[in-house]
């Protein structure tokens, strides 16, 4: 774990949903899905994103994969600039790649398993026969090879996700990215499922960029966690910083919401702060700091400006005016 | 809890089959559950293990073939439901039995008002009662949305369920199905699709309505913190049976069966520790399940005789029953 | 520790065999899971009888008619307008041609024009459908779709009854008329299917791994398409044979001596109710073609709708 492998700076991603009325005098209605996010990701390492609807950490995802092209921003992957072509080269496309969250609608109905995962190595491999790399593929993640002539819903949730996995890790990714990826899983199948995400990473000396709202997922798995909201960074922190100085009003309200089961866990969890209030829609964003229609420590300064980051400690950042003490 | 003379809902060995291509699934293999009026009862198993099923038996919408019941009984206040005519049945279902759905979205028909929905429901089950005639229909409604909260009725009674947020509208289908008053809710994993600060909200809100009214609750979900935040007994259900039931603390504190125990161990804590291993296997095929006890084939601690025999629910102590053969005596 | 597919495995335990019998047994088990859920209601298992007598009358009509030379120029005054009976089993027209040898040669051109026609209408159809809904929003949807439009603003049988009266009336001109207008359908039908599919996850797995856009088209999105495609053309070879049917019997279309059931119609209404056979035979003959395909729709799309045990 030493230098940058992904370095994303001020990304900006705005969306035009309509126009506005009256005809001649329109103007664009824009989504700022994502509004200015910076953040570092080191070679090996596992940096947790976290969010609510809304938040945005999907579009960021989408942004490094390319799904989307950003409106603003600049991201370099070892160095290079992930948008400096118009269409991303090879080698690019390979080394970064992504799990959905939805192992259901994630793989093709009509395809069997070797057919979905034929696909990335009929794209960056010529070849006449990829049965081979299948079963090597399948291997790997712990599928027998009968399940190659399988379709997607003779499967169950859990064993969907890992030829999702299994279809990411084809191209020899150096980063992947983890949407969400055992949101749709039952408890024990997200336990095995997580496991094998972590031994895969250590064997292959993957870097992941893991997305999820689940903060007691992510304690256990994430070395630094981001939590972002409406399409801002609202504090950044080593894991067990995170967990036991969580700053912002945001990620104590997050942390206090999630249902726990044991005692220990309780006692961990900030007991001021409960939620309350909608999450705006990202058309609407207050103006000042995002967060102040719900933040019970509203000040008058957060109606107007929005907060810039604040270095607390090592590694450990939160925007928010509480402790922005140079106003 | 009031014990009553009679559980308000008691299931006595339910077997429920299903006709597929190539077999019989038996799904559910001898269900038993019972609940007392005012209990919060919650049904935890993961997806496979049956309890969607269980659900529609008790409301009695299960599509019949392909399902089948062979043989079981359902008894609300002592009556049993699948023997029952459709007049009887109309009583018990939104009158008797209410329920919350998973999603909100999917429960909401997106061509009508949330005012039209909801005065359907109240008007279909209003007819046989006595004496509400004076209250006009759509105060009612109007009251229902009130009391989960929600701000300007008039304008969310004209509105469609698309022009509400997620949390807006799991509370519209609460306020739905309480709207007939019920003496049994039942919830299918509420909140599950909600972002967890919402879904927060919405258990609170669930929480507060039921020590309200003193209903009676069945809370189906596989998520084991709502479960103990929620409920004060649980059964925890595994391939088509009950294999361990105890009040919440108890089961949280001394899981005894092999299954709760691995469950619970595969929750990710707040508090760190890493990730448990999970249970080996995969939930079992219904068409040739395991013999004998569905979950020896990835139990640690499996005997020769789990193989043979299906262990039956034997109470340890007050309120704790297990279905395994490391704790039925005579082993 | 190598990336993944850098190290291949020096012994693959799996040798061709055993994946050649996986990939059997997987065949056979597909094929009788759609049996299962194609036969389950057993009306569809009717209409796939019927279509298959249809087809084999159709191809075999010489061997399998009576009567083969009546199909032609054949007359027998002395036998004419005979009822049903022992030796012409659905009786006799005008002319004295045996009516059911008749029907079945007249079967095989309302199968070979609704064969024709389908196989010039679908592939167009679809891939335009396909291109049209994949790039939807830009031009080339706007330029697809307003073409299909023109050509579903023409009234079919206006547009049929000028293309066939312009060239000459023959089977092969009716089919070509019909062609032109029928493709639109398939356009419209895959453009709806394939705009909401190309927001789909695995979709956006193909482009992000960079697939070509043929890949995506062909192998992710279309095999999605495939079950509503078929449902219709099923249900299309029925309304084929109508319109063909309608065109022969206002003369456009298959033209005499050669049978054609739309013809058999018209000529036997001038008979009816004396010699109703003339006439309700053939027509008969058309319910059953129509009703069988429409069942087989039926069961071909419950084989594909997904099954949830």
């Amino acid at each position: 774990m030493s230098d940058p492998i992904l370095t994303v700076q001020n990304l900006k991603k705005h969306f035009i949903i309509g126009y506005t009325e009256p005809p001649w005098k329109r103007q664009p209605i824009t989504v700022k899905a994502v509004d200015g996010v910076s953040f570092e990701m080191l070679s090996g390492e596992t940096l947790g994103l976290v969010g609510e609807s809304g938040s945005g950490k999907s579009t960021v995802a989408y942004i490094i994969v390319g799904m989307y092209k950003p409106t603003d921003g600049k991201i370099s992957f070892m160095g290079k600039d992930l948008y400096q072509e118009s269409k991303r080269p090879r080698e690019l496309q390979k080394a970064i790649q992504i799990v959905f969250q939805d192992p259901g609608s994630s793989l093709n109905p009509r395809q069997n398993i070797k057919q979905i995962l034929e696909m990335p190595l009929r794209v960056h491999q010529k070849g006449k026969s990829y049965l081979e790399m299948v079963i090597h593929l399948l291997e790997i993640v712990g599928l027998p090879p009968e399940a190659m002539y399988k379709y997607p819903k003779m499967l169950s949730g859990g064993e969907k996700q890992i030829v999702g996995i299994a279809r990411a890790l084809a191209t020899n990714p150096s980063l992947v990215i983890l949407d969400e990826p055992t949101s749709a899983l039952d408890v024990s199948v997200q336990a095995k499922t997580i496991n094998l995400l972590l031994q895969l990473q250590k064997e292959f000396n993957l870097s992941y960029l893991f997305i999820t709202h689940d903060l007691s997922l992510m304690r256990n798995v994430a070395n630094r966690v981001e939590i972002m909201y409406l399409g801002k960074i609202c504090e950044v922190a080593d894991t067990i910083d995170f967990f036991q100085k969580p700053l912002h009003p945001y990620t104590q309200m997050l942390l206090s919401s999630i249902p726990v089961i044991s005692e220990e866990e309780e006692s961990l969890r900030p007991q001021k702060v409960i939620s309350r209030g909608e999450i705006p829609s990202p058309v609407n964003i207050p103006k000042g700091c995002s967060f102040n229609s719900r933040c019970p420590f509203v000040m008058p300064i957060c109606k107007e400006i929005d907060p810039t980051f604040t270095k607390m400690e090592k590694g450990h950042s939160v925007r928010c005016h509480l402790y922005n003490k140079q106003i | 809890m009031n014990q009553s003379s009679i559980p308000i809902l008691e299931i006595k060995n339910l077997h429920v089959n299903f006709k597929v291509y190539g077999g019989l699934l038996r799904v559910l293999d001898g269900l038993d559950f019972h609940m007392y009026a005012g209990e919060k009862i919650g049904l935890v198993g993961e997806t496979g293990c049956g309890k969607t099923t269980t659900m529609k038996a008790i409301l009695r919408v299960l599509p019949m073939p392909p399902a089948e019941i062979p043989t079981g009984e359902i008894s609300y206040k002592g009556h049993d439901i699948l023997k029952m005519k459709n007049d009887e049945l109309k009583m018990v279902r939104g009158r008797g039995i209410s329920m919350i759905f998973q999603e909100p979205t999917a429960a909401l028909n997106p061509v009508f008002t949330i005012g039209e929905q909801m005065e359907a429901i109240i008007q279909n089950n209003i007819r046989d009662r006595r004496s509400t005639s004076s209250i006009n229909i759509k105060e009612l409604a109007g009251l229902s949305l009130k009391d989960v909260a929600l701000a300007d009725t008039d304008r969310l009674l004209k509105s469609y369920p698309i022009q509400l947020s997620g949390g807006m509208r799991q509370r519209v289908c609460i306020a739905m199905a309480l709207s007939t008053n019920p003496e049994i809710l039942i919830a299918d994993e509420p909140g599950t699709s909600l972002d967890v600060t919402i879904q927060d909200q919405i258990l609170r809100l669930l929480r507060d309505l039921v020590e309200k009214r003193n209903m009676s609750v069945i809370l189906i979900t596989h998520t084991l913190g709502v479960v103990r935040e929620l409920t004060n007994r649980v059964y925890v259900m595994y391939a088509g049976s009950i294999v361990e039931t105890a009040a919440t603390k108890k089961i949280f504190q001394k899981p005894l069966h092999p299954y709760t125990k691995g469950l619970i161990a595969t929750v990710p804590r707040l508090s760190g520790g890493g990730i448990a291993n999970g249970i080996p296997g995969r939930i079992p095929d219904y068409k040739n399940p395991p013999s004998g006890c569905r979950f020896h084939t990835r139990c640690p601690y499996v005997m020769e005789i789990c193989k043979h025999e299906k262990p039956s629910l034997y109470q340890i102590e007050e309120q704790h029953s297990v279905a395994c053969f490391l704790y039925t005596a005579g082993e | 520790m190598d990336a993944p597919m850098n190290s291949l495995p020096n012994n693959t335990h799996i040798d061709v065999e055993t994946i050649l019998r996986i990939q059997k047994i997987s065949r056979k088990e597909e094929i009788g899971r759609n049996w299962y859920k194609f036969s389950r209601n057993p009306i569809s298992v009717v209409g796939l009888l019927v279509v298959i007598t249809v087809i084999l009358l159709a191809t075999f009509a010489p061997y399998v008619a009576p009567y083969p030379t009546h199909a032609g120029p054949y007359t027998d005054f002395a036998n004419a307008k005979k009822p049903p009976n022992w030796t012409y089993l659905l009786g006799t027209d005008q002319i004295g041609r045996d009516i059911l040898s008749r029907i079945i040669f007249g079967m095989r051109s309302s199968l070979l024009m609704a064969v024709v026609v389908l196989s010039l209408v679908v592939p167009p159809g679809v891939l335009l459908g396909l291109i049209a809904g994949y790039y939807h929003g830009t031009w080339i949807d706007t330029v697809i779709m307003r073409l299909t439009d023109i050509f579903l603003a023409v009234p079919p049988l206006i547009l049929a009854l000028a293309v066939a009266s312009v060239l000459k009336p023959n089977l092969w001109n009716s089919m070509m008329a019909i062609s032109l207008m029928w493709w639109p359908w398939y356009t419209r039908l895959v453009y709806g299917l394939a705009t909401t599919l190309r927001n789909e996850y695995f979709v956006t797995a193909a482009e992000v791994t960079g697939a070509s856009t043929a890949h995506i088209l062909f192998r992710e999105i279309f095999p999605n398409t495939v079950s509503p495609i078929l449902t219709k053309m099923s249900i299309d070879v029925a309304w084929v044979i109508i319109i063909g049917s309608m065109l022969s019997f206002v003369g456009l279309g298959v033209q005499p001596p050669e049978p054609s059931l739309g013809t058999m119609i018209a000529d036997g209404a001038k008979y009816l109710p004396d010699q109703w056979w003339i006439a309700v035979f053939p027509a008969l003959a058309i319910v059953v073609i129509v009703l069988g395909f429409n069942l087989l729709g039926d069961g071909i799309s419950d084989m594909f709708a997904s099954e949830d045990a």
